[in-house]
């Protein structure tokens, strides 16, 4: 009996362990695919992008790359998250050096199918972003501010405003930094 | 029972859904769309058909004591490798039923097929059944997604007909349990004829 539900586990832990290493490095380049399409996405074309670097913001740390044109940092990719109405929202934010808001993208989300799954799809929701003005107060309407929430989804839009609110300020001190 | 008799129960008279009200878990929570019925289907499909026959070769050589904690490995095992091969080629569908997809191992269909039929059929038609329930599984769910995608966002398989949304409530789980209810009723009554 013992003997029995040894080998069971044993035989499928192998088998396990054998699938994970065979599909390990297409997990890794699905991932890295993800990520590369995404900064693609909010980052204007041209200029050098940088590796993935680190900063810290508000005792939070924060993954970025930086776009760079002669000498010159143009644009920023924050990886941002916050968390939205099912769980983590993690975006990839693109900013240019001085506050405008390029385009951004979600990595992933955990948002309810149909409402908040919609801050990837709705065309009114994401097309506000491109060339947002760091002049406009990146608050949802309802809170006073200028971006304009996803409909009965509030709590997702107020979360994805607040990654894009922190990734600028990142790039805000970034900025001043230099 | 006929081989084709394996395939077709699944759909109408041993509906894993309507009739036998088994894996309520899945049903509910991923049916919010068309698609994501039909992906969730098609994974415990998968899953089932690939347990049905592990256990069917492996049941005579289980003492009967650890046979439920034998199978529960089983099913586990193979619901982890559909979870890492999905990751590494199809993240897109990964990214929306991720979550539920563990759930698979928990899910009564599965361990219920394996107990009542698997462990006492030959491999072929642990398999035949494992598809059958899997495609009726696959089915149920497929319409109850297609339902209340069509009353919640106004759409079928993400193809919109409706301009605005559609009633919101169906989106969200009060319209999972009122699409169910109205299709058991509904099925239950068509299947009685």
């Amino acid at each position: 009996m013992v003997l029995c539900l040894t080998a069971v586990c044993l035989i499928c832990a192998a088998i396990l362990g054998g699938v994970y290493a065979l599909t390990y490095n297409p997990i890794q380049a699905a991932n890295q695919k993800a990520l590369e399409s995404s900064i693609k996405v909010v980052l204007p074309q041209g200029g050098e992008l940088s590796d993935a670097l680190e900063a810290q913001s508000e005792g939070v740390s924060y993954q970025y790359y930086t776009l760079t044109e002669g000498d010159e940092v143009t644009a920023y990719a924050v990886k941002s998250t916050t968390i939205g109405f099912g769980g983590p929202l993690t975006l990839m934010v693109g900013v240019l050096a001085d506050g405008t808001v390029y385009n951004t993208s979600v990595l992933s989300h955990s948002e309810t199918p149909g409402l908040g799954a919609k801050c990837t799809t709705d065309e009114k929701f994401t097309s506000q972003w491109k060339g947002f003005s760091p002049d406009k107060s990146l608050k949802v309407t309802k809170d006073g501010g200028d971006v304009d929430a996803i409909t009965a989804s509030t709590i997702t839009s107020r979360a994805y405003t607040l990654a894009v609110s922190n990734a600028v300020a990142l790039v805000k001190s970034l900025a001043s930094n230099e | 029972m006929s081989k084709l008799s394996l395939i077709t129960k699944g759909f109408i008279k041993e509906n894993p859904t309507f009739v036998l009200v088994l894996g309520m878990c899945p049903t509910l929570a991923t049916t919010s769309s068309a698609m994501n019925g039909l992906e969730m289907g098609l994974a415990t499909l998968f899953v089932l058909v690939l347990s049905n026959m592990v256990i069917s070769l492996i049941s005579p050589l289980v003492p009967d004591k650890v046979h439920i904690p034998v199978y529960i490995v089983v099913i586990a095992t193979f619901v982890t490798v559909l979870q890492f091969v999905m990751q590494a080629y199809t993240p897109s569908v990964y990214q929306t039923l991720g979550l539920f997809i563990p759930l698979i191992v928990v899910n009564c269909i599965v361990l219920g097929r394996a107990e009542a039929f698997a462990n006492k059929n030959g491999v072929l038609d642990s398999a035949l059944d494992g598809i059958g329930i899997g495609l009726g599984f696959t089915a149920s769910l497929t319409v109850i997604g297609i339902v209340r995608e069509i009353l919640g966002s106004g759409s079928i398989f993400g193809w919109k007909f409706i301009s605005g949304d559609g009633i919101l409530a169906f989106v969200m789980a009060p319209g999972a349990f009122l699409a169910l209810g109205y299709l058991m009723v509904l099925f239950n009554k068509l299947a009685k004829k």
